[in-house]
């Protein structure tokens, strides 16, 4: 099956319209390598070389990989929620339930959303600790440390924010109290509470404005703070690997 | 096992004819991943079928005879549908035009039902004068209730020459 495969996959490289797409030839050179890693966007994010070290469990657990698929698994079943919530205060609730009861795989889905998002927040806190303890902050690291952080408050706002949608009593009093803290901030506390759930107590306005805020512009943001992120990991020349990363270790 | 040596992805089957465990592990992988892959087509498919539809019922009932004069055409707007009384009885004609679906209008200074999308002209009975439309408007199965109103089923096609006898 392998050499017909790769048979294909060879007569397919010749054709004019991979060519178009793909204007190098096959990466079976150092040179044809580097040229497939620099014209793909998405190998772009991958690192050239990678150092052995670095691949071993012990040196990530994996942390920021696994982070990064819970969110892509997040995406995929966050837009397929899309198409059976209306994010109004008649229907809110109902389609939720819909989405339990009457809509095939509906709970399937949705309980994948659910579990995945609770994982992200822990696994990227976890990711968090366990850059910290590795002195992953350090130089050359310290701009990607602070990119991180971002992404760290920016699971946690999207996981406030989801936390609104279903329209039930759990839902209604966690962000009412959750935007009473807002105005704890000083001087201009109240105003800021206004603005956010833009009125005097969380109703229609609140649930649109969170369901705004879950759906486009806060994963816009993490997108671009993930490809950012991923992209310094390379750029900073690699994970952070010390000298106890050796295989005696694991 | 010198080929697997020099070169090892490359090779299916080595020297005594057998699978390599590269090539085993990568169909095992790829079979594994096209199953699951199947499976989340064939689920997201499901999804996106509705089993619950908030759509007006197929059969409706048209209140009594009485309401429809002698050779005239009534649009029930809801359901789309033209209730005709002629001499001869009832018939129920489409108001959904044959050609994309607009919804026609009863012109009777004209005697005829026609499309204000792109002009289709049809008879009363539902017969096509003239195009776009490809056909004339079906005819739906009309009948009477036990309590003596009449019902329309518009999952029922029934021929033009077929009329409630008033």
């Amino acid at each position: 099956m392998g050499s017909s495969l790769n048979h294909a996959l060879g007569s397919l490289r010749t054709t004019r319209v991979w060519r178009s797409i793909f204007r190098h030839g096959a990466a079976n050179t150092d040179r044809g390598r580097s040229l497939a890693i620099f014209g793909n966007l998405m190998l772009h994010w991958l690192p050239v070389k990678v150092r052995e070290k670095s691949l071993r469990v012990r040196a990530t657990y994996y942390l920021g990989s696994l982070s990064l698929m819970l969110f892509v698994i997040l995406v995929v079943t966050g837009v397929l929620l899309m198409f059976y919530y209306h994010p109004s205060t008649p229907t809110a609730y109902s389609d939720m339930k819909d989405l339990r009861f009457v809509v095939s795989n509906g709970v399937l889905l949705r309980n994948m959303h659910r579990v995945a998002a609770h994982l992200m927040v822990l696994l990227v806190f976890c990711h968090m600790v366990h850059v910290f303890y590795r002195g992953g902050y350090k130089p050359p690291h310290e701009f990607n440390w602070v990119v991180g952080v971002v992404l760290l408050l920016l699971t946690l706002f999207l996981s406030y924010t989801g936390y609104l949608l279903p329209w039930d009593q759990l839902a209604f009093w966690a962000i009412t109290v959750g935007t009473n803290i807002i105005s704890a901030v000083p001087i201009f506390g109240n105003e800021l509470r206004f603005v956010a759930l833009g009125g005097h107590a969380v109703g229609e306005n609140t649930l649109l404005r969170f369901y705004v805020l879950h759906v486009v512009i806060l994963p816009l943001l993490a997108i671009l703070f993930i490809a950012v992120h991923m992209w310094r990991v390379q750029k900073d020349g690699g994970l952070t690997v010390g000298s106890k990363d050796d295989d005696r270790q694991n | 096992m010198s080929d697997n040596k020099v070169n090892p992805g490359k090779t299916i089957v080595d020297a005594k004819g057998e699978v390599s465990r590269r090539e085993f592990l990568d169909g095992i992988t790829l079979g594994a991943l096209g199953v699951a892959g199947l499976g989340a087509a064939a689920i997201t498919y499901q999804f996106f079928s509705p089993n619950v539809l908030f759509e007006l019922p197929t059969t409706f009932r048209a209140g009594s005879p009485d309401l429809y004069p002698v050779n005239s055409v009534t649009f029930l707007q809801g359901q789309q549908v033209y209730i005709v009384r002629t001499e001869a009885g009832f018939y129920a004609v489409s108001a959904v035009c044959t050609h994309l679906g607009c919804i026609t209008q009863w012109k009777p200074e004209a005697n005829m039902i026609v499309c204000p999308c792109h002009g289709s002209k049809f008879q009363p009975d539902g017969k096509k004068i003239d195009g776009p439309a490809p056909r004339s408007q079906p005819h739906y199965a009309i009948n009477l209730t036990a309590d003596g109103e009449l019902q329309v089923d518009k999952q029922q096609i029934i021929k033009a020459d077929q009329i409630l006898k008033a």
